[in-house]
C-alpha cells in the first residue's frame, strides 16, 4: 500500500533576534532533516525529552509552522507548496489533538457550536443534517448526546480530551497528529483515552503521528517509534524492535531511565549524566556525544548519518558494536495476584 | 516496631466553599519510620497534597480547616504548635521539596543567598562558615561547579539543577523528615532518574526519612519502602511496597496498577477504571469507590469500610477483600 504521509528532509529553524535593529544573533535548530513515512492504519510515535523538537515537528507537518526546508506529501499531494486556499482544503485531511484541549476550545461556545463550525465550514454537513452529525461524532468519542449542550469548563480532563478528539474527527481526516494527548491525564483516565484512540483508528483507518515523552504509553499505541534528540531522529524502528533491541545509546538511556511500576525489577542503575544542551549551540559531531558513555574521538568531529543497523535505522557511529549490559526486560504484566484479581473484576464488570 | 518519627492519626481536613463544607481528607492515618521512604500515591483529587500541606500547616485557613486528628513529629503534635514554633520547624526539622522549584525559589536572590538565609535562621551560621556549608550542600546534591553556581540566580539554572538547589535547601539543617510533593513530575525522564538516584543516595548517607507524594506508581516502586494508596480523601490500602505490588487487595489499587502502561507489555489493550471520582461535596455513607466498583453490593453502598489487616503490616479498606475465586 502506498504511504499516506511522506516527510522528506523536514527542517525548521527559528532565527533568534535581539536589540532594536532585530539583528539575528543565532538560530534555534528545532528540527533538522527529518524524514519518515506513514501508512493508513499506522501509528508512528515521536518520542524525546523537552526541547528535542517533537512538538515543532508535529506543527511543521501540518504547516501550522512554515517549514524552513523539506517536503511533506499527504496522499501523494505535495502539501509544502500549497497556497493558503489549497492548504485550507488540505487541512480537512490532517488534524491535530493537543495536550490540553481547553486552550483550543472557545470557552463561550457549547460543544455543539464548537463541533458545528468545522462541519459547516468544510461542507461536511448542512443545517439540516448538522444535529445528527454532531451527535454521531460525540457518541463515537464516548460521550452522550446531551454533553453537546455543555461548555468546555463543565467537563473533566478526560471528557475534554474526548471533545478535542471529536473536533479533530469532524472533517473526517486521514491523518491526526496527537501532541502529548494523554500527558495531563490521570493514569486511569489516560488508559480510557488511549483505548479510544486505538478503537477509532481501527474503525476509521486513521494514521497517527503520536508525539509523547512517555515510553509506556508509546509501547501500547505505536507500530513504529522514532526517537528524537536535539532536532534529529537518532533512531527509528518497529516498536518491539526498538524496545527489545535499542541500538542508539540515547534510546537505551531513555529506556533505562523510565521508572518501572514493579519493585521486583526496579533497578538502581546510575543514570546518564548531564542535561540536554541548548538547541542554539549544538555540540559538534554527534549532538549526543557530551552525554554518551560510548563517545570516541570520531563522535566529537563527525556527525553520524542515519543508516540501517539490524532492523533499526540509527544515527550512531558505534551502533554495530555488541551492546554491553543489556536492559532487564521485566517479565509479564504484573504479579499473578494482580492479574487474577483484575480478571475477577473485569468478569464482574462485563456481567454488569 | 520503634516509635515512628512522624505519625499522622485520624486526620480530617474540610474545605468551606460557597457555603458548602466538603471533606478533602477523611480519617487518614499512617506512620513514617526513621530512615524510611513512604510513598503517598493516588490520582488528582485523592487528597495526597492536602495531607502533606496540612502536615506542614501550609493550607490557607479559611477555607481549609483541620477538623480532627493529630500529626506527631517526634512525639509533638504539630497541629497544636503556634505559627512561630511551626516556622522554626519548616526548613529546620522538616524539609520540603515541591514540584516546580521555580515557584518555590525566590527569583531575586541567588541560590546561595537562599541557602545561607536558611542556615542563618535555623542553625545560626553566618559569614564564611555559612557560605562554605552552602557550597558543601550544593556539592552534596551534585550540582556541577558549586563554588560558581552558588552565585547564580534560579533562572540561570535548568529545571533539574533548580530541583537540586531545592533539595540542598531542604537538607540544609539536617531535617528529620523530608516532605517531597511530586518532586520529579515536571522533569524529563533522564533528569527524573538522576534526582531519584540522588534522593536515594542522600537518604542512605543522612538517614533522613522521606515522605514522597506522587501520582506515579513507577516512582513509588523505585524509591519507597512503604506505600499509602489514597482515593477520594481516604486511605484505601497501605503496606510495604513489595506486598502492595505483589498482592494488591483493593479494587482501586488493582485497577490503578493495571492501567499503568508498561514498557514490557506489547500492544495490548490497557485496563481502565470506568467512571470518575465522586464530587467532593457529595455525602457518601459507604465506600467512596463503590460507584466504580464491579463488586459493590448494598453493604458497600451503606457502610464505610475501615482499614483492616489482611496480612501482617498490609491493611486494606474493602469489605470484599481478599478478592478470590468466584468472588
Amino acid at each position: 500500500m502506498a504511504d499516506l504521509l511522506e516527510i522528506q528532509g523536514l527542517t525548521k529553524h527559528f532565527p533568534v533576534r535581539r536589540g532594536v535593529l532585530r539583528r539575528q544573533i543565532g538560530t534555534v535548530q528545532a528540527v533538522t532533516d527529518v524524514s519518515f513515512t506513514l501508512k493508513r492504519d499506522e501509528t508512528l510515535a515521536i518520542v524525546g525529552e523537552s526541547g528535542c523538537g517533537k512538538s515543532t515537528l508535529g506543527r511543521a507537518i501540518l504547516r501550522l509552522l512554515e517549514p524552513s526546508a523539506g517536503t511533506i506529501r499527504l496522499g501523494g499531494e505535495d502539501v509544502t507548496s500549497l497556497d493558503r486556499r489549497a492548504l485550507r482544503a488540505a487541512r480537512k485531511r490532517m488534524q491535530i489533538i493537543f495536550q490540553d484541549p481547553y486552550g483550543s476550545l472557545n470557552p463561550r461556545m457549547t460543544v455543539r457550536e464548537a463541533l458545528s463550525e468545522p462541519l459547516l465550514l468544510h461542507g461536511m454537513a448542512t443545517p439540516a443534517t448538522i444535529r445528527g452529525e454532531v451527535d454521531r461524532l460525540i457518541t463515537m468519542c464516548g460521550l452522550s448526546a446531551w454533553h453537546a449542550e455543555r461548555y468546555p469548563h463543565e467537563f473533566s480532563g478526560g471528557q475534554r480530551q474526548r471533545v478535542g478528539i471529536a473536533r479533530a474527527l469532524a472533517t473526517r481526516p486521514s491523518l491526526i497528529v496527537c501532541d502529548e494527548p494523554v500527558s495531563a491525564l490521570d493514569v486511569s483516565v489516560q488508559a480510557q483515552i488511549v483505548n479510544l484512540l486505538q478503537d477509532l483508528q481501527r474503525e476509521l483507518g486513521l494514521a497517527y503521528v503520536f508525539i509523547s515523552h512517555d515510553l509506556g504509553v508509546v509501547r501500547h499505541i505505536a507500530n513504529r517509534v522514532a526517537v528524537m534528540y536535539l532536532g534529529r531522529i537518532v533512531e527509528e524502528a518497529q516498536t518491539d524492535q526498538l524496545y527489545g533491541n535499542p541500538r542508539h545509546p540515547y534510546t537505551r538511556a531513555l529506556l533505562a531511565a523510565a521508572p518501572r511500576a514493579d519493585p521486583a525489577t526496579a533497578r538502581h542503575k546510575p543514570p546518564i549524566e548531564g542535561g540536554t544542551p541548548s538547541a542554539m549551540a549544538l555540540p559538534s559531531g554527534c549532538a549526543f556525544h557530551p552525554r554518551c558513555p560510548l563517545a570516541i574521538e570520531r563522535c566529537r568531529t563527525e556527525r553520524p548519518e542515519i543508516r540501517a543497523v539490524d532492523r533499526n535505522r540509527v544515527a550512531c557511529h558505534r551502533a554495530d558494536e555488541p551492546v554491553t549490559g543489556t536492559l532487564d526486560q521485566a517479565p509479564g504484566q504484573g504479579s499473578p495476584a494482580l492479574l487474577r484479581r483484575l480478571a475477577i473484576l473485569e468478569r464482574r464488570r462485563a456481567a454488569g | 516496631m520503634a516509635e515512628p518519627l512522624l505519625s499522622v492519626r485520624s486526620l480530617e481536613v474540610r474545605f468551606r466553599l460557597d457555603g458548602r463544607s466538603m471533606r478533602a481528607v477523611d480519617d487518614v492515618s499512617f506512620d513514617l519510620q526513621k530512615g524510611q521512604t513512604l510513598g503517598i500515591v493516588g490520582e488528582s483529587g485523592c487528597g495526597k497534597s492536602v495531607t502533606s500541606l496540612s502536615i506542614m500547616r501550609l493550607l490557607p485557613s479559611p477555607p481549609a480547616q483541620v477538623a480532627a486528628g493529630e500529626v506527631l513529629l517526634e512525639g509533638r503534635d504539630l497541629l497544636k504548635l503556634s505559627e512561630r514554633e511551626m516556622r522554626k520547624l519548616r526548613g529546620g526539622r522538616i524539609g520540603m521539596i515541591f514540584q516546580e522549584p521555580m515557584t518555590s525559589l525566590n527569583p531575586v536572590y541567588t541560590c546561595g543567598d537562599q541557602i545561607i538565609e536558611g542556615l542563618r535562621v535555623h542553625s545560626g551560621l553566618s559569614g564564611k562558615a555559612a557560605r562554605d556549608r552552602a557550597i558543601e550542600l550544593l556539592e552534596l546534591v551534585r550540582l556541577p561547579s558549586p563554588e560558581k553556581r552558588i552565585d547564580d540566580y534560579p533562572h540561570q539554572l535548568s529545571g533539574g539543577q533548580r530541583q537540586r538547589v531545592m533539595i540542598a535547601l531542604a537538607l540544609a539543617n539536617d531535617p528529620a523528615v523530608l516532605i517531597a510533593d511530586e518532586p520529579t513530575t515536571a522533569l524529563d525522564v533522564t533528569i527524573q532518574s538522576q534526582i531519584l538516584d540522588l534522593m536515594r543516595d542522600l537518604q542512605e548517607r543522612t538517614g533522613t526519612a522521606i515522605m514522597l507524594i506522587t501520582h506515579d506508581l513507577g516512582v513509588v516502586a523505585e524509591t519507597c519502602q512503604q506505600v499509602v494508596v489514597m482515593y477520594a480523601g481516604s486511605v484505601i490500602e497501605r503496606g510495604p511496597v513489595d506486598k502492595i505490588f505483589a498482592d494488591p487487595q483493593h479494587p482501586y489499587t488493582i485497577g490503578l496498577m493495571a492501567a499503568v502502561p508498561r514498557m514490557d507489555a506489547g500492544r495490548a489493550r490497557l485496563a481502565s477504571i470506568p467512571g470518575s471520582l465522586p464530587p467532593p461535596w457529595q455525602n457518601i455513607p459507604g465506600c467512596r469507590f463503590a460507584s466504580r466498583c464491579p463488586l459493590a453490593d448494598n453493604r458497600c453502598q451503606a457502610e464505610m469500610p475501615r482499614l483492616r489487616e489482611v496480612t501482617p503490616g498490609h491493611d486494606v479498606a474493602c469489605w470484599k477483600a481478599p478478592i478470590e475465586g468466584a468472588g
